[in-house]
C-alpha cells in the first residue's frame, strides 16, 4: 500500500511538470488552432540555458527559471513574427510542418553546438535533497517544480479567466473577425500568446536542470507527452489539460512499476486512445 | 457525370508520363549516371520516397485524413520481409507478401476506431499509434527487439531480390515499385473510387448525403494506402540490409512521407515525385557536404529549407507548375482543371 501511494506520488509531481508543458501548448492550439510542433524543443532549450547559467554563472535553477522563462517568451515571439504569422489562415498542416522544420533545426543547432552528451547540473541548492513523510520519500527537486507548475498554471487559469486581456484571448479563440471588429488588436494577442505559451514551458524547462539530465533529445519525448494531454483535455482547456497531465503522469508511473519500464510509454499513448475513442473531443472537450 | 469523366482513352498527360517513365528507364544506361554508385543511390532514393509519398497520398492528398502513422506500415513491410530471410532462410517474396497482408489489415483494425476522429486529433491519435507500435517492437524479442534485424548476405538475383556489385538492379528495382504505385494513383484518380475519395475530402456530409459510404471507402483507402507502404518499406530493407524500430518505424520517418508530399503538392498525381526530386538530394547532398562538420549542420538547414518552402509554397511546387501553366494557357482553362488540382 505505502508502495503503491509512493508511486502515485511520484506519478503526480511528473504529471504536474507535463501539465505545465501542456499548458503553454494548449493555449496555443486553443487560440490560433497552431499544434506546435517545436515545443519539447522549447523545452529543450529552456534546458539548456538554464544548464549553463547553472554551471558557468553558478546560478540555481531556481533562479534562472526567471532567466529561461523569458528567453524562451522571447522565442516564442519570434517563432509567431517569422513563422507562424505566414501560415495563419493556410491549411492546418502548414503551421505543423514548418515548426517541425523549426523543430529539426533547433534539436540540431544543440546537437552541433552543446554535442549530444548528457548533461546535469550537481551542486543545486534542491539537487539530491528528499523529504520524509512516514515511510514515504518525496524527492526535492520534483516537489518543487510540481509546486511550481501548479503556481504557474494557476496564474494563466486566473489570467484568462478573470483579467481584461484574458477575456480578449478569449474572444480571439471564438472568433477572430469579431473581436477585430470590438477593436482588439488580434495580432497582439496571438504574439502575447505565443510568448506565454513559450514561457510556460520555458520555466518548467528552467527547473529541470536539477533533477533530468539534459541533451538535445531530451524535448521530443515531452513534446509529444504534451500533445498527448492537450488533446485528451479538450480543445483549448487549460483545466483539461492539467488533468490529463496528472493522469498521463501517475499511469506513467503505474505501468512503469507494476509491468515494466519500457511499458510506461505503451500505458501512456493507449490511455490516449482509449480516452479519445470514448469522448472523441477530449475530457473538458465540446 | 463520372462516367462521362471517365471514359477518356488516351490523353496528353499520359503521353507526358510514359515518355517520362522512358526517360527514368533509360537514365543507368548512361554512364556519367550509372558509374556513380553515389548518384545511383540518390536516383533509388527520389523514387523510393516517390513511392512512399504517394503511398501516403491515397489516403491523405485523395482522401483527406491526415496519417502520420505510414511509418506503421512500411515498418511491417520491411519486417515482414526481413524476417522470412533472417528466420526462415527464405526468399523475401512471401514475406513481402504477408507484410502488405499484415499492414493492411493492421490499417483497418486501428483506423477504424481512429477515424471517428477528427482534424488534430485524428492526427495525434496517429502519433500515438506510432510511438505504441516502436515501443512494442524495440521489446518484441522474437522479431530482435531493440537489436533489429541483420540481413544476411545471399545469393544475387531476382529471387532474393540481392545483388552484389552495382545498384543499376536495385534502380530498375526500385522504378517498378515507383510505376507500380503511380500506375494504381492513376487508376483511383480516373474512377469512381478515386472520385469518392475526393468528395469524402472536399465534405464528408455532403458526400455522404449523395450516397457515398465514406466509411468504406475511407478503410479501403487506407488499407491501399498501408499495403503500398509496406511494399516500399519490404524494398527499402533489401537495400538498406538493416532494419531496426527507431529507422522505420518512428514519427521522423512518419514526417518524411508528409514532408515529401506536401511539397510537391498533396492530392495530385505528380506532387510526390516532384516533392521526393527536390527534397532527396537536397537530404543526401548537404548530408554529403557537410554530414561530417561536427554533425548536425545537414538536418539544419534541412529544417530552415522546410520551414521555407512550407511557409512561400503552401500549395507545394506543383502549385509553381499551375502559376507558370496558367500564365501561358489562359485560355485553355477548364473545369477539369479543378477537378485534378484541388489540395486540401
Amino acid at each position: 500500500m505505502e508502495i503503491l501511494i509512493q508511486v502515485l506520488i511520484d506519478g503526480m509531481l511528473n504529471g504536474m511538470v507535463y501539465a505545465l508543458v501542456a499548458a503553454g501548448l494548449c493555449l496555443i492550439w486553443g487560440v490560433m488552432d497552431v499544434i506546435n510542433f517545436a515545443h519539447g524543443e522549447y523545452l529543450m532549450v529552456a534546458m539548456y540555458v538554464s544548464y549553463w547559467l547553472g554551471f558557468l554563472a553558478k546560478v540555481d535553477p531556481l533562479i534562472s527559471i526567471i532567466a529561461s522563462g523569458v528567453f524562451i517568451f522571447i522565442v516564442g515571439v519570434l517563432t509567431y513574427k517569422l513563422i507562424i504569422r505566414y501560415t495563419i489562415g493556410k491549411p492546418g498542416l502548414v503551421a505543423l510542418l514548418a515548426t517541425f522544420g523549426l523543430a529539426m533545426f533547433l534539436k540540431n543547432f544543440c546537437m552541433n553546438r552543446f554535442t549530444p552528451n548528457f548533461r546535469i547540473l550537481s551542486d543545486t541548492w534542491l539537487g539530491d535533497k528528499t523529504f520524509h513523510v512516514g515511510n514515504l520519500i518525496l524527492p526535492v527537486p520534483q516537489l518543487v517544480a510540481g509546486i511550481l507548475a501548479l503556481v504557474v498554471i494557476g496564474l494563466i487559469y486566473v489570467l484568462i479567466n478573470t483579467t481584461r486581456f484574458g477575456w480578449a484571448i478569449q474572444a480571439t479563440a471564438m472568433d477572430r473577425e469579431a473581436a477585430e471588429l470590438m477593436g482588439i488588436n488580434t495580432d497582439r494577442i496571438y504574439v502575447l500568446v505565443f510568448g506565454i505559451g513559450g514561457a510556460c514551458v520555458g520555466i518548467a524547462g528552467g527547473i529541470m536542470p536539477s533533477y533530468l539530465a539534459v541533451h538535445p533529445e531530451v524535448g521530443s519525448m515531452f513534446g509529444l507527452i504534451a500533445f498527448i494531454c492537450v488533446a485528451m483535455g479538450g480543445f483549448g482547456s487549460i483545466s483539461g489539460a492539467f488533468l490529463a497531465g496528472l493522469l498521463v503522469g501517475i499511469v506513467e508511473a503505474l505501468a512503469g512499476f507494476y509491468i515494466a519500464p519500457v511499458f510506461k510509454y505503451i500505458a501512456v499513448f493507449s490511455l490516449y486512445l482509449a480516452v479519445v475513442f470514448l469522448r472523441p473531443k477530449g475530457i473538458f472537450g465540446w | 457525370m463520372v462516367k462521362q469523366l471517365t471514359r477518356k482513352t488516351f490523353k496528353i498527360k499520359d503521353g507526358v508520363w510514359i515518355a517520362f517513365l522512358i526517360i527514368l528507364v533509360i537514365l543507368p544506361l548512361i554512364p556519367a549516371v550509372a558509374a556513380n554508385s553515389f548518384r545511383m543511390h540518390v536516383m533509388i532514393l527520389i523514387l523510393l520516397f516517390a513511392s512512399m509519398a504517394q503511398a501516403w497520398n491515397i489516403i491523405s492528398g485523395y482522401c483527406g485524413q491526415v496519417s502520420f502513422g505510414h511509418s506503421v506500415f512500411f515498418g511491417i513491410g520491411a519486417y515482414g520481409a526481413g524476417m522470412a530471410v533472417v528466420k526462415y532462410g527464405d526468399t523475401p517474396w512471401p514475406g513481402i507478401l504477408i507484410g502488405l497482408i499484415i499492414a493492411a489489415l493492421v490499417a483497418i483494425i486501428i483506423s477504424y476506431p481512429c477515424f471517428k476522429l477528427s482534424g488534430h486529433y485524428f492526427a495525434i491519435a496517429t502519433f500515438a499509434i506510432v510511438e505504441i507500435f516502436n515501443r512494442g517492437f524495440l521489446v518484441w524479442d522474437w522479431i530482435g527487439g531493440a537489436l533489429g534485424l541483420d540481413y544476411p548476405i545471399i545469393n544475387e538475383g531476382l529471387k532474393n531480390i540481392m545483388w552484389h556489385n552495382s545498384k543499376t538492379s536495385y534502380y530498375y528495382c526500385a522504378l517498378v515499385i515507383f510505376t507500380f504505385i503511380f500506375g494504381v494513383v492513376r487508376w483511383l484518380e480516373s474512377h469512381r473510387f478515386g472520385y469518392y475519395m475526393r468528395a469524402i475530402r472536399e465534405g464528408q456530409e455532403t458526400a455522404e448525403s449523395l450516397g457515398v459510404n465514406s466509411t468504406n471507402i475511407k478503410l479501403t483507402a487506407m488499407a491501399i494506402s498501408a499495403a503500398m507502404a509496406a511494399l516500399c518499406g519490404a524494398f527499402f530493407v533489401q537495400y538498406n540490409l538493416r532494419v531496426d524500430p527507431p529507422m522505420v518505424m518512428s514519427l521522423d520517418t512518419s514526417m518524411k512521407f508528409v514532408l515529401v508530399t506536401i511539397l510537391g503538392g498533396s492530392g495530385t498525381l505528380a506532387g510526390p515525385l516532384l516533392g521526393a526530386a527536390v527534397l532527396v538530394p537536397l537530404q543526401e547532398y548537404t548530408r554529403a557536404f557537410w554530414g561530417g562538420l561536427g554533425g548536425g549542420v545537414d538536418l539544419m538547414i534541412f529544417g530552415l529549407l522546410i520551414i521555407i518552402i512550407v511557409v512561400k509554397q503552401p500549395a507545394g511546387i506543383i502549385g509553381i507548375f499551375n502559376y507558370i501553366g496558367k500564365c501561358f494557357f489562359r485560355q485553355k482553362e477548364t473545369g477539369e482543371r479543378y477537378a485534378s488540382h484541388g489540395t486540401p
